[in-house]
């Protein structure tokens, strides 16, 4: 049978801020482990936190462009489980007045627009690190991780295909990479995401009974657990089996979700309001001056792209979802003010260099004008198409601006001498009036030719050796 | 009518992981429940034109600037644990592998 699948996607986001959310311990990812810890984010008696200002900035900043509602009121509750990562055996997290409420985020799946319910964005702390030593009767823990400032974020249940869930994600990433708040790197744990699906037949209101995933640590793998886990659901149903309400993980390198086994009991937080915080009243003018100061956002930005640059909406959403290559993009059109074959560059070239070489933009050391350059290049014939593809991978090697590459002629050299020859000949027939003034002692007419030469030879040349052919030509001449 | 049953104690017991066994249980519940009476009293005040309170300090906006303070050490923070293999604190495996 053909059900539908509904589907929820909780993204914990953890801030990039100095320190931790409620002590002054750093966040430093990588540190040696349990460096960064103290008697308030290891919950020792009589200690007393207090809320980091930073992070609860950023908190109203993200909210905001996820269209949320701010609180009025916020407090802190305390969600209370035993777990070894755990060490006050209580999370500080937001239960009943949480910062903010009813968001929402618009993605495109093909060409269709759909708006995605945000239920909450709130604020809590982050657990230690376990580590499980396979085959062992031990686990290890961490606590650095302990206190780090996250937001959780949480959608609707209004996603309908792994397809939606993953736009879902990349569009949050884009928005949250715009606002600068977060490494959002999810190898390194900064952004990570659990899904929970249900199916439900046709033309049910009800939702059927729901199971989350976790484990999920790339979007890639979002899209095929949820894949995978509604055809599972399915087949149950198509059984006559009933699904259960659980938790399980996905296992990445089988491709499959298996039941969690866990030593935990059915949950039952207990929260209650945490004691120590204070509530915290946000004024409307507090929240005005944070939405004054968020930054274009992707939708706004490819919008713009469209309109006044007249990009493809394929091109305005490939660029505009990285806020890094949309800046280049921008920055490159100051030198070269052609927005189509600077949006082409960045999308065939350089894109798939940075995705062959998996590094972001931020690795590679080029500079906007040096891709406005490769473009002049190219307009005034210095170099070809092709020649100007060694060039970038040059540029994005070496970090070095393509017109001083090709000055130095340090490009891949025409060894021919019968190819640098003729070039030099046809310069030579091509130019009599600066042949002549060379012989009346104008050294200026040889830089001239030189020029000329360069240019025929598409930058192949070696300067220093078409200079030493074309003196003995215009010498040898009568 | 007892709103502590042994049950509820049992119950109880185990989110909190504590071991509690026969006899303690229904003594607790009698106990426990004798305490949740006594301050059920409270249910008797009117109200309604009270705002509901999660604290009773007249403050609000308690903030710190994002600036470190210094943490424990490795060793210190390792040695508070009860079993430990610097630099990581040791613990029972809660998750098969």
């Amino acid at each position: 049978m053909n059900y539908e699948s509904v589907i929820g996607l909780e993204v914990h986001l953890q801030l990039s801020t100095k320190t931790k959310l409620f002590c002054g311990c750093l966040t430093k990812f990588g540190a040696p482990p349990n460096s960064q810890t103290c008697p308030v984010c290891l919950g020792l008696p009589g200690v007393l936190p207090v809320l980091n200002e930073q992070a609860f900035a950023w908190g109203i900043k993200v909210a905001l462009a996820l269209n949320c509602q701010i609180a009025n009121v916020m407090k802190f509750d305390r969600k209370q489980y035993f777990y070894p990562d755990l060490p006050k055996n209580f999370q500080i997290s937001q239960y009943d007045q949480p910062l903010s409420q009813h968001g929402h985020l618009d993605i495109t799946v093909g060409e269709q627009a759909k708006r995605i319910g945000i239920t909450r964005v709130h604020m809590e702390e982050d657990a230690g690190k376990l580590l499980h030593d396979t085959g062992g009767a031990s686990s290890f823990v961490d606590f650095n991780r302990t206190g780090v400032p996250l937001l959780e974020i949480v959608s609707e249940p209004d996603i309908r295909s792994s397809d939606e869930a993953y736009h879902y994600l990349t569009e949050l990433k884009a928005i949250l990479q715009y606002l600068d708040v977060s490494t959002c790197n999810m190898e390194e744990g900064s952004l990570r995401c659990d899904t929970n699906v249900s199916l439900r037949s046709p033309g049910v209101a009800a939702f059927g009974a729901k199971v989350e995933v976790k484990n999920l640590n790339s979007f890639r793998a979002v899209k095929l657990a949820l894949e995978y886990e509604t055809k599972r659901q399915a087949a149950q149903l198509d059984r006559g089996d009933r699904i259960v309400q659980e938790t399980r993980l996905w296992n990445a390198k089988k491709a499959i979700t298996g039941p969690m086994r866990s030593k935990e009991e059915a949950a039952d937080y207990r929260y209650f309001p945490e004691p120590d915080l204070v509530p915290f009243v946000i004024e409307p003018s507090v929240i005005e001056r944070v939405r004054a100061g968020l930054p274009e956002l992707p939708a706004q930005r490819r919008v713009r792209f469209q309109q006044r640059h007249q990009l493809s909406a394929y091109d305005a959403q490939g660029i505009a979802q990285d806020r890094a290559l949309a800046d280049l993009f921008e920055q490159a059109l100051e030198t070269y003010p052609k927005p189509k074959p600077v949006a082409n560059w960045i999308m065939g070239d350089l894109s798939a260099y940075l995705n062959a070489h998996a590094v972001t933009l931020a690795d590679v050391k080029l500079r906007p004008e040096w891709l406005g350059h490769l473009l002049q290049l190219i307009e005034e014939g210095t170099l070809s198409g092709k020649m100007a593809k060694d060039v970038l991978q040059q540029v994005l090697e070496r970090g070095v601006d393509p017109v001083e590459l090709v000055n130095q002629g340090s490009l891949r050299q025409v060894v021919d001498a019968d190819a640098l020859e003729r070039i030099a000949e046809d310069v030579v027939q091509a130019f009599p009036k600066s042949v002549e003034d060379y012989g009346k002692g104008k050294t200026n007419a040889l830089m001239y030719l030189v020029g000329q030469a360069m240019k025929r030879s598409q930058g192949k040349a070696n300067p220093e050796q078409m200079t030493e052919m074309l003196k003995r030509k215009l010498v040898s001449r009568p | 009518m007892a709103v502590v049953t042994p049950e509820v104690v049992k119950q109880v017991a185990m989110l909190a992981r504590l071991r509690l066994e026969g006899k303690a249980l229904t003594q607790l519940a009698a106990q426990l429940d004798e305490i949740l009476q006594y301050v059920q009293q409270l249910q008797a005040v009117d109200t309604q034109r009270v705002e509901p309170t999660s604290h009773v300090l007249p403050l609000t906006n308690v903030l710190r600037k994002d600036e470190p303070t210094p943490s424990l050490s490795q060793d210190a923070v390792v040695a508070l644990a009860p079993a430990a293999q610097p630099p990581f604190v040791k613990v029972p495996k809660v998750i098969e592998v």
